[in-house]
């Protein structure tokens, strides 16, 4: 009796929550795969045959290409500046002292839990053609520059997003550093410049790496800014899905591009774990 | 300790006025006495918050928020608790497999849960249904939950328990007496994260939403794609207020760093 009834009670306990997440989770993603391959007719909808016309229109249509590669490449370039910026600032904040240190860490990662909405707000403020940037410049001289509306806009706007995912995994792998190993690198006559190379880079490569993914995903599929910064012309994957299914009402080609956008997040993520698994296996010989 | 050099001072700096910015200068338009975004330069005014009042449509967006994240929160809660109890403290095939599956909505882009809930809801007939947008959003905010409560039931100290079991208690007096005490911080730090990030979430909650269950953050972003007056600051800043009150409380209990690092 009280064998059978441990044996039961973790598939009591975790059924409610595995129910709900196998029909709200599971067969809600299998049935946009099934809707990608939906007929679509402009006169009369969604039809009951199914092609692959959708995801070859995608691939082979210069217009989709067209959004495809400018949201590879503001994510592309959205991750080296957040790695550019957030690593070193991670190593920063690791060396000072608290107060200090819970101060600044509140203030770097604390935006995270301000909506997103909120934040493309104030960058469109500030990168509007009389936003405070714009009268900065014309104040040094240099005259107003186009930036809002622009990619330049978007990528601006997205690493302050995105910049807490790359601070929060790199200052959690400088945790594990002990601050007395590159002190002692210091003491064998290393440079501070080989010391940071030698000892420091190497722990912080794989927070680096973890931040990259996280960030590189997020800016792939991300929404409000390229929604609230791009306008309507500057099209990502995520507002182009937005207005198949809003405004073209072309639900089978929306779905199709939506899960282009999780098979190729997929497939980073997936890379990534191989990268980790060789380089933990180097590591450990 | 290592201390940091001038050129990383004037880096960090630099860092944390790109990391403000914004948030400031939504502050301080948000009281502009003008009709235009501009910071206030003569005189502070609360027109536009007053404004804010005058569109009922925003406070029935605000109400509606306030209920989807408190009722979110409250449902995760409810699911996470006895799924993390289960995942922590017993081995049963399929376990790595239910973990995963818990933890995938961190890993599925939202908009392709939008468009994936759109489908299933215009299925069934559900679009525009208040009831199944709360239930998208436990789907979105159980995984934070979940990884706060393992991270509770894994760090506690399990010699109350077993103290508890040999003193004859039964395992739902156990439980209700000693562990949900125990992974109470746990809980409350889940909750309270879950029902931030319910109350921001918009990329998912616009596939989904009709004019009558419009969240916070969807009726935003429409106000602000068709026009943009100090109004939309007004509010933003309001909701900068809001969310620096709720960090600060779970600063105060938890530590921010603890709860949104993750780590222990």
């Amino acid at each position: 009796m009280s064998r059978a009834r441990s044996a039961l009670t973790p598939w009591l306990l975790v059924s409610p929550g595995a129910l709900l997440f196998l029909a709200l989770v599971i067969v809600p993603l299998v049935l946009t795969v099934i809707l990608s391959f939906h007929v679509y007719d402009h006169g009369t909808g969604i039809k009951n045959e199914f092609t692959f016309a959708h995801y070859l229109a995608v691939v082979t249509d210069d217009y989709y290409l067209g959004i495809f590669l400018r949201t590879l490449r503001v994510a592309a370039l959205t991750t080296l500046l957040c790695a550019l910026i957030g690593v070193p600032e991670a190593y920063i904040l690791a060396r000072m002292r608290d107060p200090w240190r819970s101060v600044f860490l509140l203030v770097i990662i604390g935006p995270l839990l301000v909506s997103v909405v909120v934040r493309a707000f104030g960058w469109s403020m500030l990168l509007g053609s009389t936003g405070l940037v714009n009268q900065a410049l014309e104040a040094v001289g240099f005259g107003t520059v186009k930036l809002l509306y622009t990619e330049t806009a978007i990528v601006i706007a997205l690493v302050h997003v995105m910049l807490p995912f790359m601070v929060i995994p790199v200052w959690t792998s400088l945790q594990k550093l002990d601050p007395s190993v590159e002190a002692a690198a210091w003491t064998l006559g290393a440079s501070r410049f080989t010391a940071l190379r030698r000892v420091v880079m190497p722990q912080v490569s794989m927070g680096m790496l973890s931040g990259s993914l996280i960030v590189f995903g997020l800016s792939a599929s991300a929404f409000a800014i390229p929604g609230l910064l791009g306008g309507r012309r500057l099209k990502m994957a995520a507002t182009l899905v937005y207005d198949e299914f809003m405004h073209e009402l072309n639900w089978p080609l929306g779905a199709t591009i939506a899960i282009i956008v999780l098979v190729a997040n997929l497939i980073i993520m997936l890379a990534y774990n191989r990268m980790v698994e060789a380089r933990a296996r180097r590591t450990l010989g | 300790m290592q201390k940091n050099g001038p050129i990383a001072l004037a880096f960090h700096t630099l860092v944390v006025a790109f990391v403000l910015a914004p948030l400031l200068v939504i502050c301080l338009v948000a009281f502009t006495p003008e009709n235009t975004l501009s910071i206030p330069t003569t005189s502070f005014s609360l027109r536009w918050f007053r404004e804010i009042f005058v569109h009922p449509d925003f406070v029935a967006s605000f109400v509606n928020s306030l209920w989807l994240a408190t009722l979110s929160a409250t449902i995760a809660i409810a699911l996470a608790v006895p799924a993390g109890l289960a995942i922590d403290r017993y081995d049963f095939p399929g376990r790595d497999g239910l973990n995963a599956l818990f933890l995938s909505p961190l890993i599925i882009p939202h908009l392709v849960l939008g468009v994936a809930f759109l489908r299933l809801f215009a299925l069934i007939g559900a679009t525009g249904s208040f009831t199944w947008l709360v239930v998208s959003h436990v789907i979105i905010v159980t995984p934070y939950v979940l990884r706060l409560v393992l991270a509770a039931l894994s760090g506690m100290d399990r010699s109350a328990e077993q103290a508890a079991m040999t003193l004859g208690a039964s395992h739902w007096t156990v439980f209700r007496r000693v562990t949900a005490p125990m992974i109470l911080p746990g809980i409350t730090g889940g909750w309270l994260l879950a029902f931030i990030n319910s109350f921001d979430e918009l990329t998912m909650s616009i596939f989904v939403t009709s004019p009558a269950t419009v969240t916070l953050p969807v009726r935003m972003y429409m106000y602000a794609t068709e026009s943009i007056d100090p109004m939309m600051a007004a509010v933003s800043a309001l909701m900068i207020a809001l969310t620096a009150g709720a960090m600060l409380v779970l600063d105060r209990a938890f530590g921010l760093d603890k709860i949104l690092v993750g780590q222990k």
